[in-house]
């Protein structure tokens, strides 16, 4: 009786992944948390109506129901006094005095000041059959919001990390229980080796981009404008380049304290530089070429690509030459450093 | 066909300055069972994991089952088991997933419920490795070290740290393939493991083999019926005791004198006379038939049972 090696080496590697708990976590919890939190946090408010104060007294009730028309406004009638006082509180963005001559008084250091008084004149003034009332659309789309910028990233950076780490972690402790000194005694073929690591590892980036997307489609309605096959087939590459990474790194060190070290240092650049929580715009210029550079970058630049505007393959030939690029660099690193005792 | 399973000749290894084999030679037959012996850092390591083809030589000529590791490592690997000295499998796998995985690495396995059969683990079969016990863990290492049904099996240090009944249940194991005419080759600090288990010992210190021979042999080697133990204070100088008639050999051990006696009746009376003699009082005597670790003792200035105490 005889089973394939691979095939018994990828169950292998599979049931690790699977029966640790840390990597579960880590795959499919820890995305869909930070997601929520950032989601959450940067929500933009969508603008009440601007509340402004008429004075009590003679015209008050006709201005009140002139400036009813307009439905940003909200409109109190106080006293004198009150009004002055909410005034100062910033709690009216206007106080309108009637009278012989309408008097606005508003606070210069508030922005909301100059929204009433836009909105007090447009309600105030006569309609006239030339000039139409502009209409404003409300936008906040999907696709356009933070959230939308926020998910792809963090696909991104979620990919580095699980395949820097499951890929890396496992080969660490493996040589420090000189296990792979005792698999290296064994006929197995090294391919078969380091071939399930890599399956493995596309097997569950697969499951993770599947269960992400998901999640940010039902939670957040999150929209994927391009083809998911070409979204996969990017998944994978970065899978790979960062597998390779975690391989590279991982070639000679044989503890688990120095392993973390090296391990941060080698992603955790990455996490802030590489566009996952805002836009590379926000960077300094003469940084751009370097980060541009960071194998993170064009992955998540490709993964925004397809999930945001539908591009295809082709378009990110540049992005996805880096990531291949990367990829080469990796595994030739890694087969010629690794050590197996 | 080749009749020795090992054949060395001039056996060197360098690690920068430090000579870790300093020439050695050795010839084991195929069905035997040889046991290494040696203090801790002696050289028992490197040579079988030289012989496992796990280390280069720096020097030396080496042919396991008449093929050199250099030409025939890939047709070896499938013909040679081994344990190393610890080995941490994986605790997520269950003790039948981790035997099927390495059953799949050969070419013609034992059936992976008679590996895990042979090392008496069938109860745990389905119990992750996390959850073994030492003996347990060793027991799972000697399956994986036969499955791919050896030759030749190498067992570096396969009892250390077991209670007792683990150690001999691994004994019945190790027994259970020599039976079979598998050749097996093993480190060990337990003397009585030696006697029961090795057909031939080889005794390496600093790099060289210093004796080699059955256990009888080398018993008898000692030249001494008897050993006297005795503790007396103040003890006879060890000079005037090995004058006394019949005494072989002085030495001392953890404050105790260990005196390798031909003829019991005749040096025993002669010793107490000489503790007498400076007025000394004793402390302990007794008297025993002479072990390995006498030989160890003798040949080493160490004795086995503190190599096997640092080791633990």
């Amino acid at each position: 009786m005889r089973t394939n090696p691979l095939v018994q080496l990828l169950l292998m590697r599979l049931r690790l992944l699977w029966r640790n708990p840390g990597v579960l976590f880590w795959t499919f919890v820890f995305p869909v948390v930070v997601s929520m939190v950032l989601g959450t946090a940067f929500e933009r408010d969508v603008l009440g109506p601007v509340k402004v104060a008429i004075v009590d007294g003679a015209g008050a009730q006709a201005l009140a129901e002139r400036l009813a028309t307009e439905p940003e406004l909200a409109v109190l009638r106080l006293t004198a006094e009150e009004a002055h006082r909410q005034l100062s509180q910033g709690k009216v963005a206007m106080v309108l005095v009637p009278g012989p001559a309408l008097e606005l008084r508003v606070d210069p250091s508030r922005p909301e000041g100059r929204s009433a008084r836009l909105l007090v004149e447009s309600a105030l003034s006569p309609p006239s059959a030339d000039r139409k009332r502009l209409r404003a659309t409300p936008v906040s789309e999907p696709g356009s919001r933070y959230v939308d910028f926020l998910i792809p990233g963090l696909l991104g950076l979620s990919l580095m990390s699980t395949s820097v780490w499951t890929m890396a972690l496992p080969l660490v402790i493996m040589r420090g229980g000189k296990l792979l000194k005792r698999l290296g005694a064994t006929p197995m073929r090294r391919g078969h080796f380091f071939a399930a690591f890599a399956l493995a590892r596309g097997v569950f980036a697969l499951l993770e981009m599947v269960f992400f997307c998901a999640f940010a489609r039902l939670a957040y309605g999150v929209p994927m404008v391009g083809s998911y096959l070409a979204f996969a087939g990017v998944v994978l590459l970065g899978a790979t380049c960062f597998g390779g990474l975690g391989l590279f790194a991982a070639s000679r060190i044989d503890s688990d304290e120095s392993a973390n070290g090296v391990f941060n240092v080698v992603t955790l650049p990455m996490v802030f530089l590489s566009g996952v929580f805002f836009p590379l715009e926000r960077l300094p210029g003469w940084a751009r070429p370097l980060i541009e550079a960071l194998p993170l970058t064009p992955l998540n630049a490709a993964l925004r690509g397809i999930m945001l505007e539908g591009a295809g393959l082709t378009t990110l030939a540049v992005p996805l030459a880096v990531l291949l690029a990367w990829s080469v660099v990796f595994y030739a690193g890694a087969l010629r450093f690794f050590r197996w005792v | 066909m080749d009749l020795l399973a090992i054949d060395v000749k001039g056996l060197f290894k360098r690690f920068g300055d430090l000579v870790a084999l300093d020439g050695i030679d050795l010839s084991i037959r195929r069905g035997e069972c040889v046991g290494l012996l040696g203090p801790n850092g002696a050289g028992k390591t490197t040579t079988l994991e030289i012989l496992e083809g796990l280390q280069v030589p720096t020097a030396g000529e080496v042919r396991v089952l008449g093929r050199a590791w250099a030409t025939d490592a890939d047709a070896l690997r499938q013909r040679v088991g081994l344990a190393l000295q610890e080995t941490r499998l994986v605790d997520l796998l269950t003790v039948r997933e981790t035997v099927e995985l390495f059953a799949s690495f050969y070419a013609r396995p034992l059936p992976v419920d008679e590996a895990i059969a042979r090392v008496h683990l069938e109860e745990k079969a389905r119990a992750r490795v996390g959850t073994l016990s030492g003996g347990q863990r060793q027991r799972l290492a000697v399956a994986v070290a036969l499955v791919g049904d050896p030759e030749l099996l190498f067992l570096d240090e396969p009892t250390t740290g077991l209670d007792p009944q683990s150690r001999r249940a691994l004994w019945d194991v190790v027994a259970g393939l020599k039976a079979r005419g598998c050749t097996v080759v093993l480190t060990t600090h337990y003397m009585e493991e030696a006697e029961v288990l090795c057909d031939r010992l080889i005794i390496i210190d600093r790099g060289r083999v210093i004796a080699r021979g059955t256990p009888q042999e080398m018993i008898a080697s000692l030249g001494a019926g008897q050993v006297i133990e005795l503790e007396a204070e103040p003890a006879p100088s060890d000079a005037r005791l090995s004058e006394v008639p019949s005494v072989v050999a002085v030495q001392r051990q953890d404050g105790r004198l260990l005196l390798r006696v031909g003829e019991l009746h005749r040096a025993l009376p002669a010793v107490l006379r000489e503790v007498e003699g400076v007025g000394g009082t004793l402390r302990h005597l007794s008297t025993r038939r002479p072990t390995l670790d006498d030989v160890f003792l003798g040949l080493t200035g160490r004795s086995l049972r503190d190599e096997k105490e640092k080791a633990a």
